[in-house]
């Protein structure tokens, strides 16, 4: 393992060795991260149920699905479709193990059985995938995940034994113990920023830790790092398998979130909107994906209001969506990350005596 | 992010306060399928949403109606996600949701977790959405798939001399119920259904589907819909196929019969049944034809009514009776209001409708033939009216329990 130490010297510039607590967690020293993280804490006393749930948990589990593919397209370099798709499979299994209106096919397990499980079994899936999907690069890798998406969602459409067709699994269970309903508006909400805290903590940590070094490392030039004894499929494959487990984790809060799975939540469509939600947050780091989430699902929710209100056809609110993209994939080629990080910079030039760095972001909204 | 979060915050203050402010309406959120396969079908089926506001007015006595409508793509999630938006964000306190089989499955589960709130189902058709474990607060003023199709299977078998048909039909519940109501009747009268052939919704190629049609049947009956159908008729004329044709309730309605290009031209003299025909005399029906023209240029609807916007005007016309019934009182959980659904009966265009004790239509059915008009249009003319169908399609409750429901399979073609 010494070799990935080497690697991690020579990643780290100069300026960022010298604050140790930096390098690990730079959110520590970072005051805009803690004022959102206290936001999201007491979003509960600012947001209604609509907010807190069709927004912001909407959006953490979105965007924890689309930093499964961060991690595999920022850090691996393999741009995979099929990360909704696994997701999706985790739904699927609460449903299917777990219990659900449809009798005949859920196994009525508790949810502490049938979640394990669920997370197990999308996990294998998506790792499966995943050693399918790395013996090919580039532009094949998105054919082959995407292909696993698309026969996956017509399977789901077709078959009725397990997945119960078009109509898919209504009434999934939800948990309740210790006295609460974990699916009432708060609760859930807590459970689903502790989830997606976890994961955005994880990925961060994986970025830095040997694994994720080597994995950067097998990105930018695999040809050397297998010259360095490293072997380069059982690293892509071990991200995969990270990755699902993420996507798995986000799939059962999106079960438990509309209580129901069918075939439309695992679509070709909804595959791609994961991809766009990564591009437009921005594929640099863990926490685009997030911010590209809350732009997706704000655009995906009031589009149709705005249009109406501004006196136009509501019928065309797939255009405004559309443009929206377009806006910012042409503006940034790395997403609102990118303009951030160039506004950062922009700032710095002009002023960089007086602040070394400013508070925070703007303009993802 | 630090900017972006104050942003959201004060925009989340803005929806909160905007929610808090008392005003002596009623609010209702309407879902209609304006995105996918569905398109048409949902667009029509708010102007007939409309039509009945037009004829019936929003006032209820002094208080007055406000409509906040949502878009879905015949797909159960999408519908769920818009009924939740509507009742989260827009906090309507009464739903007119939603148009398409499966999204009804879904909103009926979805419906018993607001017990509080009144469901009235627009005009979605699957048999399971109040046969099974109906929601008390979900109320159905239009038939189901099976009931629609009442009279179809008889008219084959007696008029047509149909002794042995195959079916193509969408993958999903709505249709199931359809072909469930057809088969029951054909083959309680001694025919035979040979091969039923299900594609997935929104299939765009059906040269596989085109190719496996059996040759030695009498008809072929489409329960297609939407885009669909048209791409259907589309291959089906270019690879020649000259099959006598029976039609389901969505394949034989205007959002098909009036699509562009020639294709629909094979649907001259398929016979179909439905829960309305175009050309009836009643003047109930002619005064809702005219106020639906009367209310859009030509341009911007069909030359008459679809099954989705004479759906939509029930619906429409059931929730604004029901509310005058109890002067716009919707205390104490719309007891009163629900009370006053479930006992309504309403004069609908397409005949009386009247609600059983799972809040279920019984209804009048039509069959019908389509003809051309001399001009090019194409209309469902009827050849036969059947009042008073019920959602058992007149069998004994118990019979009807043992037949099972709707799938790809079931019933199995033999007499009950």
């Amino acid at each position: 393992m010494s070799v990935t130490h080497d690697a991690r010297v020579q990643l780290l510039p100069a300026a960022t060795a010298q604050r140790p607590a930096i390098r690990t967690w730079p959110e520590i020293d970072n005051p805009a991260a803690w004022i959102v993280a206290v936001i999201l804490l007491i979003m509960p006393l600012i947001a209604n149920g609509f907010f807190l749930i069709e927004i912001f948990a909407t959006t953490m589990i979105l965007g924890t699905i689309a930093l499964s593919l961060m991690l595999l397209a920022g850090y691996a370099g393999m741009v995979s479709l099929m990360q909704l798709t696994i997701a999706g499979f985790a739904a699927y299994m609460v449903a299917v193990f777990g219990t659900s209106d449809n009798a005949n096919i859920s196994l009525g397990w508790p949810w502490w059985l049938a979640v394990p499980m669920a997370l197990v079994l999308a996990t294998l899936f998506g790792t499966l995938g995943g050693a399918l999907a790395v013996r090919t690069e580039g532009i094949y890798t998105i054919m082959i995940t995407l292909a696993i998406g698309a026969a996956f969602y017509y399977f789901t459409n077709q078959n009725w034994a397990i997945f119960n067709g078009h109509t898919g699994i209504n009434n999934v269970a939800t948990p309740r113990f210790w006295g609460v309903n974990w699916r009432a508006d708060i609760p859930f909400y807590y459970v689903v920023l502790g989830t997606a805290a976890l994961c955005y903590f994880a990925v961060q940590y994986i970025s830095r830790a040997p694994f994720g070094l080597a994995l950067q490392g097998v990105r930018d030039n695999p040809r050397r790092m297998a010259a360095l004894g490293f072997n380069v499929n059982a690293h892509r494959i071990a991200a995969y398998a990270v990755a699902s487990f993420i996507a798995a984790l986000a799939g059962v809060l999106q079960v438990w979130n509309y209580r129901q799975i069918s075939p439309g939540s695992v679509s070709v469509g909804a595959c791609i909107d994961i991809l766009i939600i990564a591009i437009v947050g921005g594929i640099t780091r863990p926490i685009g994906p997030y911010i590209g989430a809350l732009i997706f699902v704000l655009l995906r929710t009031f589009a149709l209001d705005f249009l109406v209100e501004i006196g136009l056809d509501g019928n065309r609110f797939r255009l405004i969506i559309g443009l929206g993209f377009l806006a910012i994939v042409f503006w940034s080629s790395d997403g609102v990350i990118g303009l951030w990080q160039r506004w950062r910079n922009g700032v710095n030039e002009s002023k960089r005596p007086a602040t070394p760095r400013p508070g925070g972001g703007h303009g993802h909204g | 992010m630090l900017k972006g979060s104050v942003g959201l915050i004060a925009l989340s203050a803005l929806f909160l306060s905007g929610a808090a402010m008392a005003q002596e309406k009623i609010k209702v959120g309407v879902t209609a399928t304006l995105e996918g396969t569905y398109t048409v079908l949902g667009e029509d089926g708010i102007r007939g949403h409309q039509t009945a506001l037009n004829v019936l007015g929003k006032k209820i006595g002094d208080k007055e109606l406000e409509f906040v409508i949502a878009s879905t793509d015949a797909t159960p999630d999408s519908a769920v996600r818009a009924v939740r938006k509507l009742i989260e964000q827009d906090k309507v306190q009464i739903l007119l949701s939603p148009l398409s089989g499966d999204e009804g499955i879904a909103v009926k589960n979805f419906a018993k977790t607001h017990p509080e709130l009144t469901f009235i189902n627009a005009a979605s058709g699957a048999q399971e959405t109040t046969y099974v474990d109906p929601a008390p607060n979900f109320f159905r003023y239009n038939m189901d798939g099976a009931q629609w199709q009442v009279g179809l299977g008889k008219y084959a078998y007696d008029e047509k001399k149909y002794r042995k048909i195959a079916t193509v039909g969408e993958d999903y519940s709505f249709i199931y119920t359809q072909v469930f109501g057809l088969v029951l009747e054909f083959c309680g009268m001694g025919g035979q259904v040979t091969n039923r052939q299900w594609v997935p919704l929104g299939t765009k190629d059906f040269a596989s589907v085109i190719a496996a049609l059996p040759d030695d049947v009498d008809a072929i009956y489409l329960g297609l819909g939407g885009a669909d159908a048209v791409n259907f008729l589309n291959q089906y004329q270019q690879a020649g196929g000259k099959a006598h044709l029976m039609g389901g309730s969505i394949m034989i309605d205007q959002t098909i019969l009036s699509s562009k290009g020639n294709a629909k031209n094979a649907l001259i003299g398929t016979i179909a049944a439905s829960g309305q025909a175009d050309t009836w005399e009643d003047p109930g029906w002619q005064k809702f034809v005219k106020a639906y023209q009367d209310a859009f240029p030509p341009n911007k609807r069909f030359p008459s009514p679809s099954l989705l916007a004479t759906n939509y005007y029930g619906s429409t016309m059931a929730l604004i009776l029901g509310l005058r019934a109890v002067n716009g009182d919707l205390s104490n959980n719309q007891s009163k209001f629900k009370e006053a659904l479930a006992k309504l009966e309403i004069d609908a265009p397409n005949g009386k409708i009247k609600l059983d004790s799972n809040r279920q239509a019984i209804g009048t059915n039509f069959v019908t033939e389509v003809v051309d008009d001399g001009k090019g249009a194409l209309f469902s003319k009827v050849v036969k009216v059947i009042p008073n169908v019920n959602q058992t399609l007149g069998y004994d409750p118990a019979v009807f329990a043992k037949i099972g429901l709707p799938s790809r399979t079931v019933p199995e073609c033999k007499k009950y």
